[in-house]
């Protein structure tokens, strides 16, 4: 072999048809298609009195409008509930088109179908709703007084109440030598990929067959619940996830109402039919995140050491609860972070709010526990006035005590276990690339101009990798070329460049040979989908499982050929040779046409495979007994349990004293993912992680008023960072390979954005040495704190 | 009715003849007045590689130069450009498929990731670099600071400018014209 | 988000645009760069039935620059007036608002009288038309007119043109010997609306101590809030101004409201951290020549 190409920062195979213009997004395709456009409430709360389609209906250019009583019966039912559990007894889900009722601002009351969108608007804005308005429930608190419910039947708005205790907490806490309680609270946001979400469906009336291409993180799942809503069989119905502008979470939602009515309308009108949606829709029928309030207790000693932590908080998940519990269990055990803790006890309300639903968005609750745990070493450091990194080091769980397991239950129903890490060492390098121990000389030196820095960090740990399981299948053409494919789609993550890699590393053939096609169902029907820093682990081990096979089936019908052991072989610059002879050797394309017992000599290869070709035993089948002609193979990678990815992040911040406006300095990630696939693609989602979590701390939230109203709908008032926003940021890696899986890889999708919020409000509190304790922060909210802390000194 | 959209009063349903040269190419489709520039490339012209992520000007997906300097064609109506010359993202790498300095450069520094906003980004490139041929670290990051990127945070695309601005410096060659055959390496290769 | 149906007209010269104008009045609205417009449009909040478009214009294209004054007029884009040295040395504090309009992309195609227009509290160059005693020239069919800053601008989103009417020129005066100006503003990320902004202008006698001072306000209030300050500074030397006084009656006059991005108690304390700073930067200006 040469040098390996895993680890190798390689350009990625995705860019030059991106950079060109020639990327196939779903809006890209299908311009002769009828355009939707829905009509939508803009009430929080209401009853529908009655739908009047007035003038709609002479609007040049419209086709069709549908309401939910002209929906068949089975597009009638509620949409499914992804993830059940035991403690979620009072689920409710949404329906395609609102039943009677609206339970947010921009819920799907109408569908109209035009030639295109420009007539599809002036269609429904002609649609005329009466709506009999009900009080809204605004705020997870609000939700809690139980004073107007959000669904009928449910007085409590709760629909799920979850508690997990590992040793005796309160025992603990009452116990300790030192005790501190305090309430903390993160705001709404969302994923807000630049490209909103869109479905183009088509029908061949000729085959009977549905072709769904869908902006998804999930393209396997949206074709089973198509299938499943308009009573088609599996084989009749392909998704594929084409490029995706960005996915963050929201993508991972499925079945989106649109993605049944779109196919639905299209067999119905026997047209192709797309939606697009805009951007003022994604922010109000697109899903949100984070919105948590936590109140929490904790017992701790001299030494700063947790004894024991108690936190219960509030989850607000929005008008329906699609996706369970994900976000809030994965917060309530991924708070936990880097540090032993023996006595923790973590309960939570998951509530009902006219607002809109809550699924995950990149980081799916780590943000929110990072805070609590990261504010929680803060607050604990401040009460003994010790260094916040000695704090942190006294509570670190030690590399010899892992793999650890804590008692509890994670996202996936399996064992929070810890599987690799060394957080020390995390720590020693974060401290050197921030200059930690240098700052008290940079504080000072600003302070004499008048000038207030701070400086702040945050660790965390992410379970990446959640099962059950993604495949890969892995074919060599008798061309040489090698196709890839697994289940999952892309939405930047570079999977083509990096399951290349892996399967050209395996197969030791040119990167350039190996064509990876992901979300296609067309080439690969199995997979769960794209979240949870899930996609190298799962596809990439699977890929790397099947090429082994492959590479298996090659060295053995070489071996045959050649007739030489196959331990004397090796694959390598698109052969198959003898070790230390690489003039023996066979070509890879050859060996695959050889793998098919019928090989018409349509070219090179085909006519040097007959060479090697050895007369067959005329008593045995050409197809031997577990054999089958290619050079192919699929395999899966199912892991028992998560991995576990980690790192910590520090942050300087100078904060002008005088407009509380708060501009990053120096920005530090150590960031431990395992084995990387490729370095410069887990640059690049730490960096993209970071701006968002930049965008978490200081500048993005949903904005809604006590109606329900969502006011700031627009990226003028949304403010998701530009450039002159996001800082530098140094990286640096730390790779503790996962035994839990053949390539050692843990998940990086995710990690970059967890503790950017806690790290940030560390800096700002440690300049102004006010109590940080919510976040987003703007300037407006940190000059009245100041002026509160100043009032009351 | 179809007429010139320069002539003087077109009723709203009424679609009108567009001209103009995109890349180079005269293009010319029939539009209703409120036809925005992005869907007039986007859906009439084919041109997709124009994105739209906002519609209401702040994001920059759709950024397109309107006479060699960059416009968002979400603002613009197509009638109000009938007649001008237009370079989209399809208008920048060679014949032959070879990167723009630019583009390859965006690739180097690994300044895309999901690719949507990209050709906003890079044809905004074009024009601020058409403007400021010699910019500093500060002024690329304001030059950017027009568009939104959700996936990089930036770093690779502020890294790429600076590529850019350097090389083009050196080959004096005009940011915003189409590359020539065999000027840059066709874009193919898999190295580091 | 696609904007409803209206008739087009895009006439080539001034006088058909005026005659378009009139014949439509209310019906008629005026297309220049569109970047505040077609946002409007786009989420449906504005439904004129007929835009006048003056892209395809033959003129309204001129930067005058006399001894008294710079005169711009409607096609004129932010960019094109920022990149005129002329304009921007006879009206420095011109050259420091077109910095903080936008971002650049946006500057290409705006218009800096369409942005006046448009009346947007805060926005820039509104307030720069009124700090300076500026004017707007409107056109009739039948004949033209001239409105101060101050009986132009009514409103938030909201400014005297009349129906008919075809805003066609600003006009700014050129300051004084020993006049300095500057602009500060605070955004949530660069290029968006201000907080609070603050345009500042402050002459000097000849012994250097400020003889009259001025400031406007953009951010908060219905319109730009033009403050003078004269009385609180005068005789100040320029480089030991005591402006407590001055951040006193400012925020006195301002009349800032809530929002989502910052309390009205915020920007009022932010008006005068910016008048501040502006004040001693353009008394700086002044005595170092008059240059922003």
């Amino acid at each position: 072999m040469t040098t390996s190409l895993l680890g190798a920062p390689v350009a990625r195979s995705e860019d030059p048809r991106l950079l060109r213009g020639e990327g196939r997004f779903v809006d890209d395709l299908g311009h002769d298609a009828f355009e939707v456009a829905v009509v939508r409430s803009p009430h929080a709360h209401a009853r529908i009195v009655d739908i009047d389609l007035g003038d709609a209906l002479e609007v040049d250019g419209l086709i069709s409008v549908y309401t939910f009583d002209d929906l068949p019966e089975r597009l009638r039912e509620p949409l499914p509930l992804l993830i059940p559990h035991p403690s979620l007894t009072a689920g409710r889900t949404q329906h395609v088109l609102a039943d009677g009722e609206v339970n947010h601002v921009g819920e799907a009351v109408a569908l109209v179908v035009a030639e295109d969108r420009y007539a599809a608007e002036d269609a429904a804005e002609r649609i005329m709703v009466d709506y009999d308005p009900l009080p809204a429930v605004v705020g997870p608190e609000r939700a809690l007084q139980a004073d107007q419910a959000v669904h009928d039947d449910i007085a409590d708005n709760v629909a799920a109440h979850l508690e997990q205790e590992i040793g005796d907490a309160r025992a603990a806490i009452a116990d300790a030598a030192h005790r501190l309680s305090f309430r903390l609270d993160i705001e709404r946001s969302a994923s807000t990929p630049m490209e909103t979400r869109g479905t183009y469906a088509r029908w061949d009336a000729d085959d009977q067959r549905l072709r769904l291409y869908s902006s998804t993180q999930a393209p396997t799942s949206v074709r089973a619940a198509v299938a499943a809503y308009l009573g088609l069989d599996l084989a009749q119905v392909e998704c594929i996830a084409p490029d995706i502008g960005g996915g963050f979470g929201v993508k991972i939602m499925h079945p989106w109402p649109e993605e049944i009515l779109v196919p639905w309308v299209a067999r119905e009108l026997g047209h192709d039919v797309k939606f697009t949606e805009d951007r003022r829709e994604h922010f109000v029928s697109a899903n949100h995140e984070r919105a948590q309030v936590h109140q929490v207790e904790v017992g701790f000693d001299d030494e700063g050491r947790v004894l024991g932590l108690d936190v219960e908080f509030v989850h607000d998940h929005g008008a329906y609860i699609p996706y369970g519990l994900i976000v809030p269990i994965i917060t309530s055990t991924q708070l936990i972070g880097p540090y032993k803790l023996e006595n923790y006890r973590v309960t939570f309300d998951s509530v009902y709010t006219n607002t809109t639903p809550v699924t995950p968005y990149r980081g799916a609750g780590r943000p929110q526990g990072c805070f609590v745990m990261e504010r929680t070493i803060d607050r604990i450091a401040a009460h003994l006035g010790r260094d916040r990194t000695e704090v942190r080091a006294a509570n670190f769980l030690q590399p010899e005590e892992l793999p650890y397991d804590f008692g509890l239950v994670f996202q996936d129903g399996r064992a929070y276990r810890y599987d690799s890490g060394d957080f020390p060492g995390s720590l020693s390098k974060l401290k050197e690339l921030i200059d930690w121990d240098g700052f008290a000389a940079r504080k000072a030196a600003a302070a004499a101009e008048g000038r207030l820095l701070g400086i702040g960090l945050a660790a965390y740990v992410e379970g990446t990798g959640v099962g059950p399981y993604e495949g890969g299948h892995v074919l060599v053409e008798p061309n040489g070329s090698v196709q890839v494919s697994t289940g999952l789609s892309s939405q930047g993550q570079g999977h083509q460049t990096a399951f290349a890699q892996i399967a050209a590393e395996e197969l030791g053939v040119d990167l350039a040979d190996v064509k990876v096609v992901t979300g296609d169902t067309r080439r690969f029907p199995y997979a769960v989908g794209t979240f949870a820093s899930r996609a190298a682990v799962m596809s990439g081990n699977a890929i790397h499982l099947a090429a082994r096979k492959v590479r298996e089936k090659a060295l053995r019908i070489a071996s045959e050929a050649l007739e030489v052991d196959a331990e004397d072989l090796e694959l390598a610059d698109g052969k198959v040779r003898v070790k230390g002879s690489p003039d023996t050797s066979i070509d890879l394309n050859v060996v695959a046409t050889m793998s098919n017992p019928l090989r018409y000599a349509f070219d090179e290869a085909a006519r040097i495979a007959t060479q090697f070709t050895q007369p067959g035993d005329p008593n045995a089948p050409p197809v031997a007994e577990g054999e089958a002609p290619g050079l192919e193979a699929t395999d899966y990678y199912s892991p028992i349990h998560s991995t576990f990815a980690n790192g910590m992040h520090a942050v300087e911040v100078e904060v002008d004293p005088d407009t509380s406006d708060v501009r990053i300095g120096r920005y530090a990630v150590v960031h431990d993912c395992g084995t990387l696939v490729n370095p410069r693609i887990v640059e690049g989602q730490i960096f993209g992680g970071v701006a968002q979590g930049v965008g978490g701390a200081l500048y993005e939230r949903m904005a809604y008023d006590e109606h329900g109203q969502l006011q700031n709908a627009s990226f003028m008032d949304f403010l998701m960072p530009y450039a002159t926003e996001v800082p530098r940021v140094d990286v640096d890696h730390l790779e503790t390979p996962s035994p839990l899986n053949p390539l050692g890889i843990k998940g990086a999708g995710e990690a970059g954005v967890i503790p950017g919020a806690a790290a940030i409000a560390a800096a700002i509190e440690d300049a102004t040495g006010v109590v940080i304790d919510a976040m987003p922060i703007s300037p407006s909210q940190l000059h009245a704190r100041r002026l509160d802390a100043a009032s009351t000194t | 009715m179809t007429t010139n959209a320069t002539a003087t009063g077109i009723d709203a349903h009424d679609r009108v003849e567009v001209t103009v040269t995109v890349n180079g190419v005269p293009r010319s489709s029939q539009v209703q007045p409120r036809r925005l520039l992005s869907d007039f490339l986007r859906h009439d012209l084919r041109l997709t590689g124009t994105h739209v992520g906002c519609e209401h000007g702040v994001c920059g997906a759709c950024t397109v130069l309107l006479d060699g300097a960059p416009v968002r064609s979400c603002l613009t109506f197509a009638v109000s450009v009938d007649g001008h010359e237009l370079t989209t993202i399809e208008g920048l790498a060679a014949a032959d498929g070879g990167l723009h300095p630019v583009q390859q450069a965006f690739r180097d520094h690994h300044g895309l990731q999901c690719g949507f906003c990209t050709p906003g980004f890079v044809v905004s490139a074009c024009g601020f670099l058409a403007e400021h041929p010699d910019p500093d670290d500060e002024q690329i990051r304001e030059g950017m600071a027009g568009n939104l990127c959700r996936c990089t945070g930036y770093t690779g695309i502020l890294g790429a400018v600076r590529q850019a601005a350097d090389e083009l410096r050196a080959t004096g060659d005009d940011p915003r014209q189409r590359t020539r055959d065999g000027a840059t390496a066709s874009g193919e290769e898999v190295s580091s | 988000m696609k904007p409803p149906a209206f008739a087009y007209h895009a006439p080539r010269t001034t006088d058909e645009a005026l005659a378009t104008l009139g014949e439509l009045g209310d019906d008629a609205k005026v297309l220049a760069g569109g970047q505040s417009l077609v946002p409007l449009l786009n989420m449906r909040l504005a439904a004129p039935a007929a835009l006048v478009d003056l892209a395809h214009l033959d003129g309204l294209d001129a930067i005058e620059v006399s001894d008294d004054r710079v005169r711009v007029e409607a096609r004129v884009t932010h960019e094109r007036l920022r990149r005129h040295p002329a304009a921007t040395d006879a009206v420095p504090l011109l050259r420091e608002a077109l910095d903080w309009v936008a971002h650049p992309v946006i500057r290409n195609r705006g218009t800096a009288l369409g942005s006046i227009v448009h009346a947007d509290p805060a926005a820039e160059l509104p307030a720069v038309l009124s700090l300076l005693g500026g004017q707007v020239e409107l056109a009739t069919s039948g004949g033209t007119r001239t409105a101060a800053a101050d009986d132009y601008l009514l409103g938030p989103l909201e400014s005297d043109t009349r129906p008919g009417e075809l805003a066609t020129a600003l006009v700014l005066p050129r300051p004084g010997v020993r006049t300095g100006a500057a602009f500060d503003e605070l955004s949530r990320r660069h290029g968006d609306y201000a907080l609070a902004g603050v345009a500042v202008t402050v002459t000097l006698d000849a012994d250097l101590a400020v003889a009259t001072a001025r400031a406007a306000f953009i951010g908060v209030g219905a319109t730009p809030v033009r403050v003078d300050l004269t009385d609180s500074l005068s005789g100040q030397a320029h480089d030991a101004l005591a402006p407590a006084d001055a951040v006193g009656l400012a925020r006195d006059v301002i009349e800032p409201t809530d929002d989502i991005h910052a309390t009205a108690d915020y920007r009022r304390h932010l008006a005068g951290v910016l008048l501040e700073r502006a004040l001693t930067t353009a008394a700086g200006r002044a005595a170092a020549g008059g240059t922003a």
